[in-house]
């Protein structure tokens, strides 16, 4: 993709053209970061202020009138929503989201290393078929998948799967899982096979020549010279899934919502307890933010070589 | 299989992560063993092989559901595992190849197709079936979806065009735009970094933060935009129930939080335009404006199209930002609200709710045909 090869000249061309930028075009820039700033620090700002101030004035009032309370937070993670409180959903967020990217990144490192150093017949095709199924749109999958694992599967009578169990939706993660797993797989194979490809061919096949097998070799070799790559992804696949609403809505319920659904709920039923919303909605993307500022680099790095969520 | 995910559930949340990553990571290593076994040369390893090509799958069939018909368990594993192993055995590049493949690539291979290709003709199927699924009705999905009359299928594909016709191009545009402004001025970073930030927050997050911004109410007003209203003389709208301009407004969450995506992307196309390129036009005396028009947009053109590209599917498949800010009333529906909308109605729509999936995947299509010839270019 010819983002890739952007990302690799951006770091050579560091040289002199002259700056397309004036005085003008300084603040117009200005301008647009202001406007596109405000709404949050609007929230922000109100999320700190006692709950009748926020339904009764405007945030803007803040700076002359500023009372600030941190009950909003307080009575927002105690908050009990379908049976759960905030708190509580923020660690379903979290326990939703770590195995949520460390399976499907295994999974594809593995067929990324076959498709980029085992010579077979029809790799160019699997390659592109799996990059072509980034194709499929979410919404496409969710019935099915939904039948799958409540329904199992019957094949001429005999049940070759039983389904995740028939309560599944009411207790584990397992459903949320494993349809993140398979969304990530097309552009996660990608990414990686594009990293673990361009791993120079002699030093492969030096490690062969000393006995190494294709075991070894993806261990000690392709997994640590991946190691970049992996880190852009991982941040990508962490941030897609903590925000996911559309698979949390469809395969978690009541106990195991994550933070985005609960919120979403609280949005329609609370829509008007603004102390409920603005604290809430700060505590779900402070996760999201804070990896997002302390991985910056990795996370542009991984942009720039395309990973863009299809 | 059943029984340990509900141990797994009876655990607390925070120990079933170590938990569920620390077996998965068992099995990738007890894979990684067999990949590194499987090619040895030798009598003994001829076993070995024949081991893993039937053990494996007989091991997951027990696992995942045939507990009850053991019978079938050994003649299904046997039969895979045997097929392979006689493969394998022919194979002309040497003994263990063709095992070692199937175990790297199967594990992922299996779940892009239980996953993926089939749900998706799974979901192709039903279009064209009744609710219940099992009688076909041929094309009267479809027709419901464009049939004026039709509860919101009609509405949300105009909606849907609507917006991948214009959040994408604004989010480019102004990207573009901010990306160049910003180029080696000298807050940078720290003005990047503003446009950025909405990357990281969830759709939900966003639409929130702006429907706060959005609200209407009687005396005083709290949010922002109807406050300028008022500061301007004018009276408070309720933004988010007229149409059409409740769904620009949405769009506009769309395109705020989609700017940043297409800055830092077009930004680094813009830095990696040769300067000579530059130099040259401006001893022509091309003015800044005439150099922007006619050397750096000719030359990350291709850039432009992937931001614009990228974009634009996530346009076709939005979900969230109706789901929080208006789920789908005042005429703001999009096929990819419309599509969960019918399948949570009683009785769930399937067919209804497969056309409009449908519909998704049909637009997006050109957009991804078009990455993937690029992607196929390149490799050859």
């Amino acid at each position: 993709m010819s983002i890739t090869s952007v990302a690799n000249s951006t770091r050579r061309v560091k040289k002199t053209h002259k700056a397309l930028s004036s005085p003008w075009a300084t603040a117009g820039a200005i301008l647009i970061a202001v406007v596109w700033t405000v709404p949050t620090f609007g929230l922000f700002v109100s999320s700190f202020r006692p709950a009748a101030d926020i339904t009764t004035s405007g945030w803007w009032t803040f700076f002359t009138n500023p009372n600030v309370t941190l009950n909003n937070y307080a009575q927002t993670l105690d908050f009990v929503s379908s049976g759960v409180t905030i708190r509580q959903t923020l660690v379903n967020s979290l326990t939703i989201t770590i195995p949520a990217a460390v399976i499907p990144i295994t999974l594809a490192l593995l067929i990324a290393y076959a498709l980029a150093w085992i010579d077979f017949r029809g790799r160019h095709v699997v390659f592109i078929a799996i990059f072509t199924l980034q194709i499929v749109p979410l919404q496409m999958l969710l019935v099915p998948l939904l039948k799958l694992y409540t329904g199992g599967v019957t094949l001429a009578g005999v049940q070759i799967f039983s389904g995740l169990g028939a309560n599944s939706l009411g207790s584990g993660f397992a459903q949320v899982w494993i349809t993140h797993t398979m969304s990530a797989l097309p552009l996660a194979t990608f990414m990686l096979h594009n990293a673990l490809a361009t791993i120079p061919g002699e030093v492969m096949e030096a490690a062969q020549i000393d006995g190494a097998g294709h075991g070894q070799i993806f261990l000690r070799l392709a997994l640590p010279l991946a190691v970049p790559t992996i880190a852009s992804y991982a941040i990508f696949q962490f941030l897609w899934v903590w925000n996911d609403l559309l698979i949390a809505t469809i395969f978690t319920s009541g106990r195991n919502a994550p933070i985005t659904k609960t919120l979403a709920d609280l949005s329609g039923v609370y829509g008007q307890q603004w102390y409920l919303l603005t604290a809430g909605t700060f505590l779900a993307i402070i996760v999201p933010l804070c990896v997002f500022f302390a991985l910056q680099r990795f996370f542009v790095r991984g942009l720039l070589a395309g990973a863009t969520k299809g | 299989m059943q029984g340990f995910l509900a141990w797994l559930a009876s655990l607390p949340q925070l120990v079933q992560i170590p938990v569920v990553i620390a077996i998965f990571l068992v099995v990738v290593g007890f894979i990684i063993v067999l990949i590194e076994v499987a090619p040895r040369p030798g009598k003994k390893y001829t076993w070995v092989r024949l081991a893993i090509a039937v053990g494996v799958p007989v091991a997951l069939l027990a696992a995942f559901g045939l507990q009850k018909s053991v019978a079938w368990v050994f003649l299904l594993g046997a039969g895979l595992g045997g097929g392979l192993f006689w493969l394998d055995a022919r194979s002309r590049k040497g003994q263990g190849r063709l095992i070692q493949l199937a175990l790297f690539t199967s594990p992922a291979l299996f779940l892009l197709v239980v996953g993926l290709v089939w749900p998706t003709i799974r979901t192709m199927v039903s279009a064209f079936m009744d609710k219940s699924g099992n009688r076909f009705v041929g094309l009267d999905n479809f027709a419901w979806v464009f049939s004026a009359g039709g509860s919101g299928g009609l509405t949300s594909l105009i909606n849907t065009i609507i917006w991948v016709l214009v959040a994408p191009v604004l989010a480019t545009g102004i990207g573009l735009v901010y990306a160049l402004w910003v180029d080696r001025s000298r807050a940078e970073k720290l003005l990047k970094v503003l446009i950025f930030m909405p990357m990281a927050v969830s759709f939900v997050g966003a639409s929130i933060i702006f429907k706060f911004f959005y609200d209407y109410r009687q005396g005083n007003q709290i949010g922002l935009l109807n406050q300028i209203v008022v500061f301007f003389g004018g009276t408070p709208i309720n933004w988010l129930q007229g149409y059409p301009l409740n769904m620009f407004l949405m769009i506009a969450i769309l395109i705020w939080s989609q700017t940043g995506f297409a800055m830092v992307i077009l930004s680094a196309a813009i830095k990696s335009v040769p300067a000579e390129l530059i130099e040259a036009a401006q001893i022509d005396g091309a003015s800044a404006f005439r150099r922007f028009i006619n050397v750096i947009i000719p030359t990350i053109r291709p850039t432009i199209i992937v931001v614009w590209i990228t974009i634009s599917i996530t346009s076709l498949k939005v979900y969230d930002i109706i789901a929080v800010t208006t789920a789908g009333f005042n005429n703001t529906s999009v096929l990819g609200y419309e599509m969960v909308r019918q399948f949570s109605l009683f009785p769930p729509q399937t067919g209804h709710s497969a056309a409009l999936a449908m519909l998704i995947f049909i637009l997006v299509i050109p957009f991804i045909a078009y990455n993937a010839r690029n992607l196929s270019r390149e490799r050859r």
